[in-house]
């Protein structure tokens, strides 16, 4: 290749990334969901999980008969006392009705010798409201506690839901752009006919895909600063391990999900088809993948299986650097099986693509 | 002055260029065909030959094969058969350096929606080695005004001229033109006329389809008319219409004309007979007559339909068309 060839196909590659920039600020879409959509999750998620004083329980003195009614006015009284415990009297059908949806998580009956309860132990705070209604009462009626327990109280940043979420949001926003933003454009460049346009000037192919890598890396410290500053200030979520080993992770995620963006538009002439592919992929990812809660949740023996998908590698990868402070060689590996969908992707996208 | 002009004249040098050791012909094809996946057949043994420095218009109802036709010379779409030669190269072994000399205007193109003129073009010209100075190619399809206005804003026949501007400004050799100006204003239709003119003055070839037979006429050296995806006639606009052996057309309607077709092809071939009647044809509810002495042959035909009883209900004479050509040659009219 002689000097001037060198330098117009630098060129070259230069328009082609300087249109994609200008195609992508000037899309008031495609900002907000690179941008905008990942700190609005953030904000209303770690709203409605942030850590809260622990609250009191909620439960209902229900009045049988009128000659009852003394009795229930006491259990009241006893556990009006506690700061643990909100307490109600009400009649037996408002007791039902309140704990069928939820409103109380127990319901206290006197009986003859103490008291009864009815709850439901499927549910998480009908078992809390069992344990410390009974407690209070207890108590409250004379029982004498064996010992007084010493408490210490921990909350420590690195092991709330917050830090767990922002590197899900991180990931889940990777996986977004990379396949949303490329599959998209490029289907709806083939609909419209462009890339036939390009493909009849002397444009180099491997350029053009190039260009879209290329901006999907260069926009991705514009992308990720915004959530990592937003949840450093607002919900003081750091960054344990170095800023070097998170960025590559979050490159390496870009990239494969970029790829995945350019296999999935190889061949659609339109984009209906893409999106509807994009949706199968990502669909599972969204869930299994561990973004909002983690994927150990899911039965052991699709382990392997959630354990390979991209999103799932690259989720880890990130809470590893990001709560563990963990460093290059030990996200390696996942970093590895995100990489390995990328080159795979690569290797058939290029084979693949319909040019004209 | 005089060195500003020259150094913002465009195609210059490619057109030097050209003019050395180039070949004498630019396109020369045999025998394409293309079969569609569908089985359609859209392109049946076309033959094809566009010189150096002519202006070629290819001509033919919807359908007929135009655009299948230029986007296999274009190096777009892989021929089912035959043979195809571009600036005496052929696109399997040469296509870079063909891809440098040829300029391309899609059938339809939507180029990217927020990109400006300006932009857009520097984007095309980026892509080859040399090629035209964007000032001078916006000037040239007179985007002036709108250098710096998004695509999306742009009327339609702007976005045609963007689309032949992207196509020149590579500073081709070749220019294929499908369709260039369908849908535009008398206006821009001229304003792109002079822009092929003035490429052509610089000794560059061009490939254009079209429907208007008027832009045919003023445009193109040599028009091929096409139907059903073959070469049914070649010549010069002037060789085509005098080929139709008078150079009038008189179309006749009567009031009640013969119920039966064979009524009324008899009363045709009557009419045909008459002096200065080259043929008669009934088509399209008239009596379509060409004519070489209009003199004679007028007043013998009123005198036959006289003869005949037949009112006559309107009559009107034109100088004969590309487009009298056309039906002529495949009894259908060009633009449907
Ligand atoms: N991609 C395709 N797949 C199947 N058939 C096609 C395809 N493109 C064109 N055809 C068919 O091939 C024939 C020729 O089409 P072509 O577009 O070449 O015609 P044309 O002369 O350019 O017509 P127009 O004047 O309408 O542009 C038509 O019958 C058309 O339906
Ligand atoms: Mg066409």
């Amino acid at each position: 290749m002689s000097d001037v060839e060198r330098r117009a196909r630098m060129r070259a590659i230069v328009q082609l990334a300087l249109a994609r920039f200008r195609i992508f600020y000037r899309e008031p879409g495609s900002m907000f969901w690179t941008f905008g959509f990942p700190l609005v999750l953030s904000i209303v998620l770690g709203i409605a999980f942030r850590d809260r004083d622990p609250e009191p329980v909620v439960v209902a003195v229900e009045v049988a008969a009128e000659d009852a009614r003394a009795r229930a006015e006491h259990a009241r009284e006893i556990l009006a006392r506690s700061d643990d415990v909100k307490v109600k009297v009400m009649s037996p059908e408002e007791a039902s009705a309140a704990l069928r949806t939820g409103k109380v998580s127990l319901v206290v009956t006197p009986s003859t010798d103490g008291y009864a309860y009815r709850w439901d132990p499927t549910r998480p705070e009908s078992r809390l409201a069992r344990s410390v209604t009974d407690d209070v009462l207890q108590r409250g009626e004379g029982r004498q506690d064996a010992y007084e327990p010493t408490s210490s109280i921990v909350t420590e940043p690195g092991s709330r839901y917050i830090d767990f979420l922002v590197p899900g949001l991180v990931g889940l926003g990777l996986m977004s752009t990379g396949l949303w933003g490329i599959g998209f454009a490029l289907a709806e460049m083939r609909t419209k006919k462009l890339i036939k346009r390009l493909v009849a000037t002397p444009m180099r192919r491997s350029d053009f895909l190039l260009s879209f890598l290329l901006v999907r890396a260069l926009l991705l410290p514009v992308e990720l600063a915004p959530l990592l500053a937003f949840a450093w200030l607002v919900f003081d979520v750091g960054v344990r391990g170095s800023f070097l080993t998170l960025g590559i992770t979050a490159l390496v995620g870009a990239l494969t999900f970029a790829v995945m963006g350019l296999f999935f538009a190889c061949r659609a002439d339109n984009p209906h088809v893409v999106s509807g592919l994009i949706n199968i992929v990502s669909f599972p990812m969204y869930l299994c993948s561990g973004v909002f809660f983690s994927s150990s949740r899911f039965p052991d023996a699709v382990q392997p299986i959630i354990g390979l998908l991209p999103l799932t590698a690259l989720n880890d990868a990130l809470r590893a650097t990001m709560i563990d402070g963990a460093g290059l060689a030990d996200v390696a590996g996942k970093l590895g099986v995100c990489a390995t969908w990328g080159i795979v992707c690569f290797v058939l996208a290029i084979r693949l693509f319909k040019w004209r | 002055m005089a060195l500003e002009h020259a150094a913002t004249a465009p195609g210059r040098s490619e057109a030097l260029r050209a003019s050395r050791g180039a070949p004498e012909v630019s396109i020369r094809c045999k025998g394409l065909r293309k079969t569609y996946e569908d089985g359609v057949v859209a392109v049946d043994g076309l033959d094809l030959e566009v010189r150096r420095g002519e202006c070629f218009g290819l001509l033919g109802p919807n359908g007929a094969g135009k655009t299948t036709t230029v986007e296999i010379l274009e190096g777009l779409l892989e021929p089912s058969g035959g043979e195809v030669e571009i600036l005496g190269r052929r696109w399997e072994t040469d296509e870079r350096w063909l891809r440098e000399r040829i300029g391309v205007s899609l059938q339809e193109t939507h180029l990217p929606d927020k990109l400006t003129v300006r932009e857009t073009l520097e984007l095309f010209r980026s892509f080859f080695v040399e090629g035209r100075d964007i000032d001078a190619t916006i000037d040239l399809v007179a985007l002036r005004e709108k250098e710096h206005a998004k695509f999306d804003t742009l009327s339609g026949g702007q976005r045609q001229r963007l689309a032949v501007a992207c196509a020149l400004v590579g500073d081709p050799t070749l220019l294929f033109l499908d369709e260039p100006t369908t849908g535009l204003d008398p206006q821009s239709r001229r304003m792109l006329w002079d822009v092929v003119l003035a490429f052509k003055e610089q000794g560059g070839s061009v490939l254009l389809t079209t429907h208007y037979m008027d832009e045919a006429e003023r445009l193109c050296d040599r028009v091929g008319v096409i139907d059903h995806g073959k070469t049914i006639a070649v010549g010069t606009p002037k060789e085509l219409i005098d080929s139709l052996g008078g150079s009038q057309i008189v179309e006749i309607e009567v009031a009640r004309p013969p119920a039966e077709e064979a009524a009324r092809d008899a009363l045709a071939a009557s009419l045909a007979r008459l002096p200065g009647v080259v043929s008669s044809r009934f088509h399209g509810g008239r009596f379509v007559l060409t004519v070489d002495q209009l003199h004679v042959a007028l007043p013998a035909v009123l005198e036959a339909l006289r003869a005949r009883n037949l009112e006559l209900a309107n009559l009107s004479t034109h100088r004969a068309t590309l487009e009298d050509v056309f039906v002529t040659l495949t009894g259908r009219a060009l633009r449907e």
